[in-house]
């Protein structure tokens, strides 16, 4: 009912979910041991932010255009060689498409086929 | 029961003809008033659900079933006197059924989630009007065992997308979008027809099982077939022919980009039916295999790839489906690349793909109704734009992260299923590939990691401090996918044993499927 079998291994989302649910026990009963108790209204309530007076709340959010900064940097010239691919114009799109046409069209051309 | 009978008997046709009569009697629906119009839209996709039911279920236990059109009886193909059948043939299996099921699915929560996401606009008679089309044309490419018929359908797909592509008219870009699909689309429709015509001509034939009897494989259907694949890949979205996918994914209204990916997919499965199934007696199978893996792993690449990049909600999630289409392709291509080595993981790598099927529309549906909720919402597509979502908008926010972790194959969510299918499998053909397949989705969660930090988390913003969740009928096209993505995912045997398997089996079972029609 449960078990999944790939050919070459089993998946079984219920032992998953128990496992997950023991972690997540294992994980709360862990915090247990925390600090309990901190002095409210002092700054023990403040973000840390490296010693410095934190910005204001709204200027604390992260922008999607500025997350994975240094990845994308880092393999910068993948993304600009997929920028200059996509340029947005209709006929760059039927280029495309006509050169993967014939790409096909040799490699199946090229083809034998099965005698029956 | 004559009810029932009568479904039995002309289910085929009425799964078509039940949402075209719908679309075209919506326009004067709609001067009664807007709730009746809804209703009838609702009722008419309910009505096809029931009836999609009957027929299929018959068709899981019965096997193939036919609908000739015109015929004295709808069974019967060849008429005595007759070598081979010169009518519109329906051609009913466990994928036709399975794909035809996704699509009405897709149009149901399609349909349900309008009703409040585009209220405030005019011109819905014409929206839902082409709704329906949409419906009837991505059924009736499911549907039909005749290529002509197929090409039919699939210019009104393309004509009714494209205009609901456009359908925010007060945007230019939305246009363009429609424009640049439409052109892309009437390229591949012009070849796919000029293939029909090859194939015509030579053999005198248009249905499918006749055809694939009659093949021999020549130089001009070669041509024919490289045309085939072409147009069909490019329509599903394969890279590198996906350029005008997302731009009318990010473009038209989230109710219709779900509506899109249930095109795509019907695209998809004309590609699968032609390779298999009217070439699949004498194609090089290597050959075309290892043709669609490679288009498969291009699009897994740049999809995800390009998907990093974006910044506007939609649009991200429109690369996603590219990728998520390249892993469909890349159990279905290794299926037919040891096709006739007999390996039983090539069996498996087909049920991952046709699974993914299933999979993807859900999940990558379920994102783009988020996209539209947060648009609804807030009047933002940019994620630069918006942020801390979550505060006001506890079960949008939940269900992306059903959505993200279900596209990003995320254990124990419907697509690690299919994709944990998909990449034991394709392991065993060549591991590089299964490499690139998981290191693909672990980018995807980035992917989605970022829309939801930059959408979801944070301090509310102070122009979203008033913002409130969606209205009920939003939230329950949400819920109703999220429910069936947790359902599939805690259940994949069930769902692969009585759905998935059977319409591998009826891929590979190419002589059932010529079997049925008969002729020479």
């Amino acid at each position: 009912m449960f078990t999944l079998e790939t050919g070459s291994g089993l998946w079984n989302p219920l032992a998953w979910l128990i496992a997950a649910i023991v972690l997540f026990i294992i994980a709360y009963w862990i915090r247990t041991f925390g600090e309990k108790g901190y002095k409210k209204g002092t700054d023990q309530e403040k973000i840390f932010f490296a010693g410095n007076e934190a910005p204001a709340v709204e200027a604390q959010h992260v922008r999607a255009a500025n997350l994975y900064w240094g990845f994308k940097e880092g393999i910068g010239r993948w993304f600009e060689m997929l920028r200059d691919m996509h340029t947005g114009l209709a006929t760059d799109y039927v280029l495309w498409f006509i050169l993967t046409l014939a790409v096909i069209l040799i490699i199946i051309s090229l083809g034998k086929g099965v005698v029956q | 029961m004559i009810a029932e009978e009568f479904i039995l008997k002309h289910g085929p046709a009425l799964l078509v003809a039940i949402p075209l009569f719908a679309a075209f009697a919506t326009p004067f629906i709609s001067r009664l008033n807007e709730k009746v119009r809804n209703a009838w839209v609702l009722l008419a996709l309910l009505l096809n659900i029931y009836v999609l039911f009957i027929v299929g279920r018959n068709v899981y236990h019965h096997g193939i079933q036919l609908y000739v059109y015109g015929a004295s009886n709808p069974g019967l193909a060849l008429p005595s006197g007759y070598v081979i059948p010169v009518r519109i043939i329906f051609e009913l299996d466990a994928l036709s059924v399975f794909m035809a099921a996704i699509t009405m699915l897709l149009s149901f929560i399609g349909a349900l989630y309008s009703i409040s996401f585009l209220k405030e606009h005019d011109g819905l008679d014409k929206y839902y009007t082409l709704l329906l089309l949409m419906t009837a044309s991505m059924l009736g490419m499911e549907l039909t065992g005749d290529m002509f018929n197929l090409f039919v359908f699939l210019e009104i797909l393309s004509i009714a997308s494209c205009a609901l592509v456009a359908f925010r008219s007060e945007r230019g870009e939305s246009a363009e979008a429609a424009f640049k699909y439409m052109m892309m689309s009437s390229l591949g429709a012009m070849f796919v027809l000029f293939s029909i015509g090859v194939l015509y001509g030579q053999y005198d034939a248009l249905n499918m099982a006749v055809l694939s009897k009659r093949i021999e494989y020549n130089l001009l259907d070669k041509i024919a077939l490289a045309l085939l694949v072409a147009a069909f890949g490019m329509k599903a979205g394969g890279a590198p022919m996906h350029m005008a996918t997302p731009d009318a994914y990010g473009e038209a209204p989230a109710s219709i980009s779900i509506m899109l990916v249930g095109g795509s997919q019907a695209s998809l499965y004309a590609l699968f039916r032609v390779v298999f199934t009217i070439y699949g007696g004498m194609l090089d199978v290597t050959s075309v295999g290892w043709i669609i893996i490679a288009l498969a792993i291009i699009s897994i690449l740049i999809g995800v790839s390009m998907a990093l990049l974006q910044t506007d909600f939609k649009r991200l999630i429109g690369y996603s489906a590219i990728a998520e289409i390249g892993y469909m392709m890349l159990g279905v291509g290794v299926a037919l690349a040891v096709l006739n080595d007999g390996a039983t993981y090539g069996t498996k790598a087909l049920e991952g793909g046709i699974f993914h099927i299933l999979n993807d529309a859900l999940d990558i549906g379920l994102l783009f109704l988020v996209a539209g909720a947060v648009y609804y919402t807030t009047g933002k597509r940019s994620l630069n734009a918006v942020g801390g979502l979550a505060r006001n908008m506890k079960y949008t926010a939940f269900f992306f992260i059903i959505g993200m972790a279900a596209v990003s194959g995320l254990p124990p969510m419907n697509g690690f299923a299919s994709k944990l299918l998909i990449y034991e499998s394709v392991y065993q053909l060549n591991p590089v590939l299964s490499i690139i397949g998981i290191m693909a989705s672990i980018l995807m969660l980035a992917v989605f990691a970022k829309v939801f930090q930059s959408a979801f988390l944070g301090p509310t913003l102070p122009e979203h401090k008033d913002v409130g969740e969606v209205p009920a009928p939003m939230l329950l096209g949400m819920a109703l996918i999220t429910l069936l993505i947790i359902f599939i995912g805690l259940f994949p045997r069930f769902v692969l044993e009585h759905f998935v398997s059977p319409a591998a089996q009826a891929l590979l079972n190419r002589m059932a499927y010529l079997g049925a029609v008969g002729g020479a």
